[in-house]
């Protein structure tokens, strides 16, 4: 009997011990990967921030300023882009989001979803929800094209006026240990609430004029908007991930240790009892 | 001939920065050259070729697809979503991604939003590839 429960510890450590390796090069896959997430997160910076400067620049420079992107509407329905991981084992990332998610849809505004990631799609496909195309399953491989894709997509339905209003759910990336889902509007674009400029104005020249030069950025910067918060969430979904795995592998070492001392309290219990039966045999 | 600052950066990261003597791109309304001195400028870019003649006077081409172009006070600077020189496109990849739009807009028919996203793919499969020869 105790030869057979020490067969069962041994097969059991064996175990652990392959999942630990498991979860130990999850660890260092993430990590590797986090530090090229928040490099393209880094570097698609001034790209954005110089379209952003533009824009403030022409709204500030241009005195009957009014464009469809910045309407504001009655709400009758609205747009989400819910950005999620494709796989799981990262903690509450997923679900943080979808919670998140499930917040702002409360209030009984209808919504159309569009979903990134796999989890995500499956999510909202479960609920039922209205989902403008499933196209983005994929988070790993979105690329820059595909955040124009969806920003052309979401503008046009906009100023089609399919929704009034679209904003992003994504997770933000406070530090290496935490992460926590936030919600950003993208359309209606917030007017400037600075004064208008006096006296001279800097004299620049729109070609054909600022309000077509606005309005033909401004899907390049929603594009730019969703590239950013995908970047964070993929950082952010690695980084979840690493603290998943990290724990998951310090749970597998204790479970290994406790594991050990059960194994060697088997095995003197076998030993013992050897011991004892050869004195009582040769007693009689 | 004199020359000017030009950035170019794009989401990718800054793809270019340097002097150049002219910049030429196309733009929602046809190609612009710009030339050092030129005024305060701004325009939105479209989808077509971009020359950048350097200061040492060699040109090189690039495929530029939407974004603007700013000249404020005499420093230049194009922010494109794609910027790729010539000599870095990968034309066969080109050249599978237009046979592929093409086969969407052919299978969407009335699908309005199939036809936009198969579209907007073929153009800049076939600016890529134009760029290119």
């Amino acid at each position: 009997m105790a030869g057979a429960s020490m067969k069962d510890i041994k097969l059991r450590i064996k175990s652990v011990g392959s999942t630990m390796q498991i979860t130990k090069a999850m660890e260092l896959v993430a990590s590797s990967k986090l530090r090229k997430a928040k490099e393209r997160q880094e570097r698609c910076r001034p790209y954005f921030l110089g379209l952003k400067e533009t824009l403030d620049e022409i709204e500030a420079a241009t005195s009957d300023f009014s464009s469809p992107y910045q309407e504001h509407r009655e709400v009758k329905k609205r747009c989400l882009i819910v950005i999620a991981g494709d796989r799981g084992l990262a903690g509450g990332y997923n679900n943080n989001v979808f919670k998140a998610a499930s917040a702002m849809m409360e209030d009984g505004t209808p919504t159309c979803v569009l979903p990134i990631g796999k989890r995500t799609v499956e999510f909202f496909a479960r609920r039922g929800v209205e989902m403008l195309t499933r196209e983005f399953a994929e988070a790993a491989d979105i690329s820059v094209a595909d955040c124009f894709t969806i920003s052309n997509l979401v503008t046009k339905g906009y100023l089609e006026g399919q929704y009034d209003e679209v904003s992003i759910i994504f997770t933000r990336f406070v530090s290496m240990l935490t992460q926590t889902p936030a919600s950003a509007g993208l359309l209606p674009l917030e007017a400037q609430q600075h004064e208008r400029r006096t006296g001279v104005h800097p004299l620049v020249l729109y070609e054909p004029d600022s309000l077509t030069v606005y309005n033909a950025i401004v899907p390049n910067y929603i594009a730019g908007m969703i590239y950013g918060s995908m970047c964070e969430s993929v950082a952010s979904e690695l980084g979840a991930r690493r603290t998943a795995m990290d724990a998951a592998s310090k749970n597998a070492a204790e479970m290994i240790d406790d594991l050990s001392l059960r194994y060697n309290r088997a095995r003197q219990g076998a030993i013992t009892q050897e011991i004892t039966e050869i004195v009582a045999g040769a007693e009689h | 001939m004199s020359t000017f600052h030009l950035k170019v950066s794009t989401p990718d990261g800054l793809t270019f920065d340097g002097e150049v003597e002219r910049v030429r791109v196309r733009m929602i309304d046809g190609d612009v050259c710009l030339l050092a001195n030129h005024m305060d400028y701004v325009s939105a870019v479209g989808a077509g070729e971009a020359a950048l003649t350097l200061a040492d006077g060699q040109v090189r081409t690039a495929a530029c697809i939407g974004g603007m172009l700013a000249m404020i006070n005499g420093e230049a600077s194009l922010i494109a979503t794609t910027f790729e020189w010539s000599d870095e496109i990968d034309l066969e990849r080109a050249q599978r991604a237009k046979a592929a739009a093409e086969a969407r807009i052919a299978a969407a028919k009335n699908d309005k939003r199939e036809l936009m996203l198969a579209s907007a793919k073929l153009q800049r499969a076939l600016v890529r590839i134009n760029v290119k020869h």
